[in-house]
């Protein structure tokens, strides 16, 4: 019995030591975004917030200079926000199509078309960064959100999530969908998209916490400040640290990776099964 | 593919063509431009350029720096993969074991997932910084010499530490879902015969997850590739003196910074193969896992 006890313990003691390791640095951002720039300039970071959460808060969030030269915080949190949201809501709307397509239909360049999805897995953003750059510039695009979204939600991971999702749904359902002489739109709106609801909100989800979390791609296409996301606005920050002489205002740097954090893990931690469910379910 | 279909001629070409032309427009073309511009030499200007066939890969390649950048990118994914998920499979273990507080467990150690890479390498720069961080001045009090400006280790320890930090959420959430997916009755009859909790875990519980690992492996080999591009642009930059250069942050190093189209395009090309290599890998696995 003892050694049960034991073993509890010690299991209970990992727990808490992963829980720490994972969400200390995050509190301490935090708590130290909370002081004075003297107070962290004199005692290093802290672990409890002190009283200055409002005046630095709103500082970054609506004062301009306040922590770019020009642009405020609040705009930065529109441009991930409209990021975040136009990923996620683009990349569903097309990959679901092709995957209808590839799926439900029986045409001569399916299998071509689909390898051609396929290859988008061999060339990550970050091995045509230079030539993609180029393309979006000769299209006039840069520093467009047309420029900043399409580029980025064409890729195959999507599209091979709704594929195995609808060849699970069960085929009577076209079988008598025909029988009622409903055409290929009438049964994709009626029949399959609400059929998808859970693995569409799932979907969702993961994405909007991919867009928002996208940092190569807006960092080299987007060249005015007021385009900046509150990543790319993390990328600044080393301006922030460096200007000012005496006094850096660390606090600030703080505040800005707080914000960038806590739209998507809120998303996280309110959908939280259809996250797990949706990401789980997606890689098989 | 279903064994009844629509049948008809122009109608899924409708509805697969958005994908198939942005595809087209900003992967293929781009894939391709790098292709051809890798064999290309440019002047200092832009002006001309000559074909030089596989001059910028010998040049590349052979060339000290890249040699480095693969050698340590070889090091770190290895590192990152094997104690991100060593952690997160112990993790997982005991959050599965636990009845009370699970649910709180599990929220609070998968919530980092949502923290992009350029923002948890900030607040370890920050935690880190030579003035304000505690983790530097902790490591100095204890007698280690720590400066990761100067040092190659002491910066390839930063950099592999909150590469790690990043990544044990998501291996968590997979093996705590695999481990719910191995049935009770077969964790009873194992609790049966072998009371060793260690030795049930070795010779019943791990084969069981194989699948899972394996397929995080690729997963996690392919985020120390190209996702932690933002955490080493925030960080150390690959300084000092590129020791702690990744072949992704090199791409782009020398292509944005340094505006060698040719070389940086060859290096891309190099990259594409080694991708397709680490998928040709993940196939043969799906494969087998349907097997199982």
């Amino acid at each position: 019995m003892n050694s049960t006890n034991w073993r509890l313990i010690s299991t209970h003691a990992i727990l808490i030591v992963g829980v720490i390791f994972m969400s200390l640095p995050v509190w301490v951002a935090f708590a130290t975004s909370t002081h004075a720039p003297e107070t962290i300039l004199r005692d290093g970071l802290k672990f409890w917030p002190g009283g200055h959460f409002f005046e630095t808060y709103s500082e970054v969030l609506f004062v301009e200079g306040g922590v770019m030269k020009s642009v405020l915080g609040t705009t930065m949190l529109k441009n991930s926000m409209i990021l975040g949201i136009g990923f996620a809501v683009g990349k569903v709307i097309i990959s679901m199509l092709a995957a209808y397509a590839i799926v439900y239909f029986r045409f001569r360049l399916a299998l071509p078309l689909f390898w051609v999805i396929f290859m988008t897995l061999l060339l990550p953003l970050e091995v045509r960064i230079i030539p993609s750059y180029e393309v979006v510039s000769q299209l006039g695009l840069l520093d467009t959100h047309t420029g900043l979204i399409v580029p980025l939600i064409a890729s195959a991971t999507g599209t091979f999530f709704f594929r195995q999702f609808f060849k699970s749904v069960p085929e009577e359902l076209l079988e008598a969908a025909r029988l009622d002489g409903a055409t290929p739109w009438r049964f994709f709106i009626d029949i399959l998209v609400p059929l998808s609801k859970t693995m569409i909100a799932a979907i969702l989800i993961i994405m909007f916490v991919v867009g928002w979390n996208q940092y190569l791609w807006p960092l080299i296409m987007t060249t005015k400040e007021e385009n900046y996301t509150l990543v790319i606005g993390i990328k600044q920050i080393y301006q922030i640290l460096s200007e000012g002489g005496e006094l850096p205002q660390y606090q600030k740097a703080f505040a800005l990776t707080i914000l960038a954090t806590l739209p998507p893990v809120l998303v996280v931690l309110v959908f939280q099964n259809w996250f797990v469910k949706g990401l789980v379910e997606s890689e098989k | 593919m279903k064994r009844v279909q629509f049948e008809h001629s122009s109608i899924p070409y409708l509805f697969i063509a958005p994908q198939i032309i942005i595809i087209a427009v900003f992967f293929l073309w781009p894939a391709a431009q790098a292709m051809y511009q890798s064999f290309l030499l440019e002047d200092a200007f832009g002006l001309s350029s000559q074909f030089v066939w596989f001059k910028n890969y010998s040049d590349t390649i052979l060339s000290g720096s890249w040699l480095q950048a693969a050698w340590f990118t070889m090091i770190f994914s290895v590192l990152v993969t094997f104690l991100s998920l060593a952690i997160a499979l112990l993790l997982a273990v005991k959050a599965n074991e636990v009845l009370r507080g699970a649910r709180t467990y599990k929220t609070t150690l998968m919530w980092a997932y949502a923290i992009a890479p350029p923002v948890a390498g900030l607040m370890g720069n920050l935690m880190f910084h030579p003035i304000i961080g505690d983790l530097y001045k902790f490591f100095n009090a204890i007698g280690w010499d720590f400066d990761h400006k100067l040092d190659a280790f002491d910066a390839s320890f930063v950099v592999i530490l909150i590469s790690v930090w990043k990544q044990v959420s998501v291996n968590f959430i997979f093996f705590l879902s695999g481990l719910q997916g191995i049935p009770t009755s077969v964790m009873e009859a194992a609790t049966m015969d072998c009371r060793s909790p260690t030795r049930r875990f070795w010779t019943i519980t791990f084969p069981l997850l194989a699948p899972t690992t394996f397929f995080l492996m690729v997963i996690n080999i392919t985020y120390a590739f190209f996702e932690t591009f933002g955490i080493i642009d925030t960080t150390t930059q690959g300084a000092p003196g590129g020791a702690t250069n990744t072949l992704v942050f090199k791409v782009f190093q020398d292509g944005f910074r340094g505006a060698d189209l040719g070389g940086s395009s060859a290096q891309s090309v190099v990259l594409m193969i080694i991708v397709l290599a680490l998928t040709v890998i993940q196939f043969r696995f799906i494969e087998r896992k349907v097997h199982y």
